[in-house]
This record gives structure tokens, sequence and C-alpha cells, in this order.
């Protein structure tokens, strides 16, 4: 082995007579290095971004926190900035109905969809549904306020509230709920699909030898194997629907009050944000409160989506 | 040998797609004996074993051809239950795959999905069957423990305790030491042994020294061939066929 | 035995309910944005922007929205490609050594897919003020390239890990740098795949809306400047929508119907693109 000018190995056992030679070989390793600490740079960059925002986010807060305290920010019910007045509860409430409403939507669906491509469908109609089902989530989410506009809340209003008693205007828990079902539905079905087709074929065959129908088998031994992964794919299109922003602004009707039934309008955390940024500059405290709520919504999205992720690594280096 | 047949093959050829993995296959696998099926790796030797419970249905794009007749049934007649013809047969992998529960509920599987509740019954038969795969000693203590917890040699113990709680008629080991150090493997075979007298036992290995110490009648496969079949003595000291010859020897391997 | 039969049965049924049902709610989808959009097309939607009183039903048509997302998407990919090719290549070639780095960018990426998009708008927006400038397409690039770089990171990761071992030692055996090895062998091995993953990362950025709220503004004419807002699809489709005009919400149906074919074209190259790659991977 040759050594470089730079004091390196070349990694060629060529001799070189001249000294040109040997500068070139080592300009391009110097090429290398240079690009690699660059990369390394990027890299390390990356991977600091998600702290860099939550700095950046909770920076711009303070003012508001300096000014009330933590518990009345959370917890109050009354929305008043023209006042000075910024109690979250409405809106955090608004997230959770509709959020919550749209995983009982989801999810089932999810299960029985994902289940039956895993488990019980041709090769042929698993390869058909797979990449339709992930087309619905490449579908921006305007296009899904403009549907829920056009076809879920006059639903609301002209059947579905009428035939429970009550009156809606159609823009309510229930539109974004449905719209945000939908949304998640390929994020959860995708992810659950693969953690049962990481269940080993091994423990099918012992059940089935067993005597066990496939629905047993399904039952007992899939699922029981699948949950931690299928809960981990749950909480991923949990944090998903929660962080949504322009489909709910379209259906859900955007009023400060906690909603007290599904038929009543909410006003998510991501829709406040977005409705009222342009004017925040304006009044004292405005943009201090609002990027608090922003700060609020990525501290609880990114605990639920780092611990889901954990989860799936699990599952993941079960099929290595 | 005199023997009388539990399982008739007859002509059985088996397509993965457009390969042909098992070629028209006839044999009689006698009762109540040791069945050592031999071969090297690829061979479709698994593949035999697995058709005889007929969990190759499992697979896409299966053709069968040919009949497998087990008391007087065609076990591939579209109008059989799968699930009775597995009854029939417990089937020992060859890596030990505890179901995902407790060591209890893994022997009791079978028999709750078969319908029994009882659990004054149940408790009785989990324990009967764990003593015949002799691991009642070491686990009676922690029976509500996850399975995956015990030592590998024990796990496959308990899939054999629980394959056989279901009261099959014949045992089906797909090279079920292969994963075990040699003395959890002595003892599945010891067991294999103690059994003999109940169930008509088929033994998928590629260990020849195995064979020769546990069968009764050996079933040498080629390439998805059948070349040579017979009782253990005869095939050992007088094989008949070239082949044969030669994998004995371990010239062909 | 029976009583296995009937849940077997029943649970299938509502498997392939569920199943038809999802794929129905797709159907529906497209079908009424096609519906209602289509019979509000014609060609001057997509050539002119729009002209006075056009959001109260005079005449124009989105082309302002058109370019401007183009630009931004394809703007916002190119920055994002400027990032995520360095780091998946030092993830996959250059740091093999640095196995907690490598799993700690694998979950900070994955983690960052998450975060929505509102937070991306809201961050960029802060940064902006910070630096004393306006909403404006530059803005809304350097947000929607953060929102959508984890995306594109994501994707090219998985095909460049698929790249085997073998062909990265075969090329150091010949005396090749780590560079010229990730430059010639992986990225040639793997291009399609990461093709794919540009497209998608460039079909999330141009249907975004919530990141380029406040990032981009709005604007009625083409853009020319980096430093002017710019009009973007989605939000052109948002504003519409919410005038009192049946004519301009009847362009919004349109708008939507145009974002939607954009998506679907690209869906559909990234489907032919994956079919090419994955015949040549052996499994």
């Amino acid at each position: 082995m040759t050594v470089g000018t730079h004091g390196r190995r070349t990694g060629s056992s060529v001799e070189c007579a001249t000294e040109k030679c040997s500068n070139m070989k080592s300009r391009r390793q110097l090429k290398s290095i240079i690009a690699g600490r660059i990369m390394l740079c990027v890299t390390i960059g990356c991977g600091l971004l998600v702290f860099v925002m939550i700095v950046g986010l909770y920076q711009r807060s303070r003012p508001i926190l300096a000014t009330k305290p933590l518990g009345e920010l959370l917890f109050s019910s009354s929305w008043r900035p023209l006042q000075g007045e910024f109690g979250f509860l409405p809106f955090i409430l608004g997230s959770l109905w509709v959020t919550i409403l749209a995983l009982l939507i989801a999810v089932p669906l999810c299960l029985l969809t994902s289940v039956y491509l895993s488990e019980y469908a041709h090769r042929y109609v698993r390869e058909c549904t797979k990449p339709l089902i992930d087309l619905l989530a490449g579908i921006p989410s305007v296009v899904y306020g403009v549907w829920g506009v056009l076809v879920i809340v006059p639903l609301i209003k002209d059947r579905i509230a009428p035939f429970f008693g009550t009156y809606s205007a159609g823009y309510s828990v229930l539109a974004g709920g449905i719209v945000l079902a939908i949304m998640v539905i390929p994020v959860i079905t995708h992810v659950s699909a693969e953690v049962f087709r990481s269940v080993p074929d091994d423990v099918r065959e012992a059940s089935l030898s067993l005597g066990a129908t496939k629905w047993q088998t399904t039952k007992h031994v899939v699922l029981r194997k699948g949950m931690p992964g299928v809960i981990a794919a749950v909480v991923l299109g949990l944090s998903r629907a929660f962080g949504e922003t322009m489909a709910v602004l379209m259906v859900a009707g955007n009023v400060a009050k906690s909603p007290t039934s599904i038929f009543d309008p909410a006003y998510p955390l991501p829709a406040l944000i977005a409705n009222n940024y342009g004017e925040m500059l304006s009044v004292p405290l405005y943009d201090s409160a609002l990027l608090f709520g922003c700060l609020v919504l990525l501290i609880v999205v990114l605990s639920f989506n780092a611990a889901a992720r954990v989860v799936l690594l699990r599952v993941q280096r079960r099929i290595q | 040998m005199e023997f009388k047949t539990h399982i008739s093959v007859q002509n059985l050829s088996v397509f993965y797609g457009s390969e042909e993995v098992l070629k028209d296959i006839s044999i009689e696998i006698p009762d109540k004996k040791i069945i050592m099926i031999i071969g090297p790796s690829g061979c479709g030797k698994t593949t035999l074993l697995k058709s005889f419970n007929r969990l190759i249905d499992m697979r896409d794009g299966v053709r069968v051809s040919g009949r497998v007749m087990v008391d007087g049934e065609n076990i591939f007649d579209s109008k059989i239950e799968v699930t009775h013809i597995r009854k029939k047969m417990g089937l020992l992998s060859q890596n030990p795959c505890p179901l995902p529960m407790s060591i209890y509920d893994n022997v009791a599987y079978g028999p709750r999905i078969h319908g029994l509740k009882d659990k004054k019954r149940l408790d009785r038969i989990v324990e009967h069957y764990l003593r015949e795969a002799s691991l009642w000693d070491e686990v009676k203590d922690r029976l509500g423990e996850p399975a995956s917890r015990v030592s590998i040699g024990q796990q496959q113990r308990l899939c054999l305790a629980r394959g056989l709680a279901v009261e099959p008629e014949i045992i089906l080991a797909d090279e079920p030491t292969s994963a075990l150090d040699p003395k959890s493997s002595r003892r599945i075979e010891k067991s294999f042994l103690g059994l003999k007298d109940k169930y008509t036992t088929i033994i998928v290995t590629h260990i020849l020294r195995q064979a020769r110490r546990l069968a009764d009648y050996v079933v040498f496969l080629y390439c998805g061939e059948l070349i040579e079949h017979g009782p253990a003595e005869e095939f050992f000291e007088n094989p008949k066929e070239e082949l044969t010859k030669e994998y004995t020897k371990g010239v062909i391997s | 035995m029976d009583k296995r039969r009937v849940e077997e049965g029943l649970f299938k049924g509502l498997m392939i309910l569920s199943t038809v049902l999802i794929l129905s709610v797709l159907g529906l989808m497209l079908g009424t944005v096609v519906l209602k959009g289509l019979p509000a097309m014609n060609i001057a939607m997509i050539t002119q922007a729009p002209k006075g009183g056009y959001y109260l039903g005079k005449e124009g048509g989105i082309l302002n929205a058109i370019i401007g997302s183009l630009y931004l998407a394809g703007g916002a990919s190119f920055l994002s490609i400027l990032i995520s090719v360095p780091v998946v290549l030092y993830l996959n070639v250059f740091g093999e050594k640095q196995t907690r780095l490598i799993s700690f960018t694998r979950f900070s990426l994955d983690v960052l897919w998450g975060v929505p998009s509102i937070v991306y708008g809201a961050f960029g927006f802060t940064i902006l003020i910070t630096l004393g400038l306006r909403a404006s397409l530059l803005g809304g690039i350097i947000t929607v390239g953060l929102l959508i770089m984890p995306i594109m990171s994501r994707g090219m990761d998985e095909v460049v890990r698929m790249v085997p071992r073998e062909l990265l030692e075969a090329s150091y055996a010949l005396g090749a740098t780590k560079l010229e090895t990730a430059l010639k062998v992986v990225v040639r091995q793997a291009l399609p795949g990461i093709l794919t993953a540009v497209l998608i990362a460039f079909g999330r950025g141009i249907g975004d809306a919530a990141s380029v709220i406040f990032t981009t503004g709005f604007s009625d004419y083409v853009p020319r400047s980096l430093f002017r807002p710019a009009a973007t699809l989605p939000l052109a489709i948002f504003f519409q929508l919410g005038t009192p005009f049946p004519e301009v919400q009847d362009r919004a149906y349109a708008s939507a119907f145009v974002l939607t074919v954009i998506i679907l074209l690209i869906s559909i190259i990234c489907r032919v693109l994956t079919h090419r790659f994955t015949r040549h991977v052996m499994r």
C-alpha cells in the first residue's frame, strides 16, 4: 500500500511512479472525505430540526407564558383575544371530539380491510386494492374539504340531523369526523397490513395444523401477535388526524365554543391557527398565543408519533 | 415386514405454478411405526409432509393430482372438511413456534377451538400431554407464563404437547431437532420412541444418523422423485438403487 | 362446527363489505370532483390569470395558481433534494460506523414525517418575520421544502437501503472512493426509486395549503419574482369556494379538478417507475 501525500492510505496497491499520479489519487480521496463531512453536517442538521422547531416555537410563546399561567391557557374556555383572554379549551376539545370520532369510524373499517387484504384476499385483489387505497392518501386535503362541503355537509344538514331529531348547520363535529376518518384510513390500513404481513407463517401453520379454521387462526394468533403494531398504526392515524388543517377548517364550523354533541360545530386547534394567523400581529399577545397553540399541537403529535415509531421499529425487527 | 397401511399415497404429484415439486409418488405408509423421509434439501420432503395435512393449500398457485387415502377417505376430496383432516394429524415444525399465549393456553388451544370448554377436563388434558412430552415437571409451576419465555428445547416439547392434545392419529414432524442443541434433540427423539405404539409418526430429516436411530421404515426422496423405500434394516443394509447407496454412504448429500 | 362456520362467514362478509366501502368512497370522491369540476372547465381557466373582478364572477382563470404551484413545488422539491440526497447517502454509504447517529437520524426523519403542515407553516412564518421578510414565493419554497424533506428522505432511504452490500464492496475493491461509489453505483442503481420519492414529495408539496397560507401569501398575478407573494392551487380553491357567487364556486370545483388530475398523473408515473424498478430487483 502506498501512502498518499496527506498521510492517508490510498487503498490501492499499485505503486505509482510519478508524484503527479499519487497527487491525483489523494485528490479523489480528498473530494470524497470533504463530501462525507458535508453530508455528515446535513445529516446532523436534519436530526436536530425537530428540536430547532420546538425551541423556536417555545421562544415565541414565552411572552404569553409569562403573562398567563399554563393551567388557564389550557383549561379556560374563554377566548377573547381583544380583551386579552386566551383560553384554549374549546379548541383542544374541538380537536379531541373530531379526532376521536374519526378514529371510531376509521379503526373498525381499517382493521377489517387490512385483515382481509393480508389474510384472505387473492393476490390479484390485494395488488389492485392496495395502490387504490394509497391513492386516497395522496389526495390533497383541500380536495377532501371541497368534497366534504359538497357532499357531507348537506347530507348532515338535510338527512342525518333531522333523522336524529336535531338541527345542524351541517358544519359540525360529525362532518369533520367523517372527512378525517377517510383521510386517515389509508395510513392505518397500510401500516396494519404490513404488520400482519410480518407475522411469520410458521405460527399460522401451527394453528391451522391443529385443525383451526382460518378465522380462528386470524383471531387468536395473527391479531394477537399483530396487536402492538396495529395500535401503533392507529396512533399514527390519530396524530395525523389531530394535526390536519385544511379539510377540517372547511367543514367543522369554526365556532369558538366547546362542542356538546356531534352535530355542534367545532373549532379544532389547527383551524384556529390557520384562520387567525393573518390578524395576529395587530392584537398584543395574539401571535404569541397562537404560536403557543402551535407548540401544544406539535408536542402532542410528536409524543404520539415517537411512541408509535418505537413500537413499529420493534415489529420491523421481528421481520428480520 | 408385515404392516397395516395407515396412509396410502397414490400417484401424488404437486405443482407450484409450473414447477413439478413432487413427481408421481406412490407409497404405503405403515401404521403405528416411525417413518423417516430422507433426502437432500429442496427435494420435496417438506412438501410431501405438508400435503398430508393439506398445509400446502395455503400457498398461491398450488396444483395437486393423485390421491392420498387416510382411513378410506381421499384427503384431497373437495367434499372433505379440511379442519377434520388436520385434526387427525399433528404437525411439529423445524423452528419451535409457540403460539402467542401462556404455556397452559398453548396446549389448551387445540381442544378449545374444537369446542371443549370444561375447565377441569382442560386441566387434565394439559397435564396429561405435557407429561407425554416430558415437559410437565419443568413447567408445572409456571403454566400461566408466556410460552416464549421457556428455552428453545422446552418450546419444541411444548409444541409436541400442543399437537398431541388434539388427539391425532398421525404425527408429522419436519426436521424437529435441527434447531435444538444435542441434549434437547435426544429428549425429543426419546419422546418419539415412547409415542411409537400409539401414533403413526412421519419424520422428515436430513440427518442420516437420526434416521438410523429412529426409523422403522424409510422413504428416500431425491429431486421430487421417490427413489426407494422400505423397512429400515433392509434399506440401510441392502439398498437396491445406486442413488440410495451413494446417499447413505455420504457421496451425495 | 357450524358455529365456527357461521362466525367465519360473518366476518368474511364484513371484511369484504368494509373493503368495498372504502373503495367506493374513493370512487365517490373522484367522481364528485369530476362531475362538478369538468363542466366548469374551459380553456380560459388554465390559460389566463384572474382579471379584475374575477372573484365576483368576471373573467379570468387560474393560471396564476397553476404556475405558482408548479414553481413552488418545483423549487421546494429542488431544495429538498439538496438536503435529502446527502442525508440518504450518508446514512447508507458514508456513515458506516456511526450506527447510533444513523438510527437517531432515521428516527428523527420518521418523527418529522408526522409533523402537521400547519406547524411547518407557523415555523416558517416565524423565521420570515425574524429575518424581516414578507410572505413570498421564496418563503413558501423554503417552508414546503422543509415539509416535504422527510417524505423525500424516507422514500429515497427505503430504496437506497435495498442496494446490496456486495455491490458497494465490489466498487471499493476496485479502488473507488466512497464518493465515487455513492454517485456512480448507488445512485445509478436506485435511480428509479429516487425519482419516485421525488415525485411523491412533489405531489405532497403541490397539494398542501396549511404550510403556504402565511408564508406565500396570495396574488392574482402569475409569479415573476421570488420575493413577492404568489398564488397556489390549494389556496385558489379555498378562496374561490368561499365566495357567495355560484359561478366562482364552480370555478373552485374546476380548480380542484385540475389539482386532482395533477396528483393522479404523478401517481401513475410513480407506479410505472416502481414497476420498472422492481422488475430488475432480485428478491
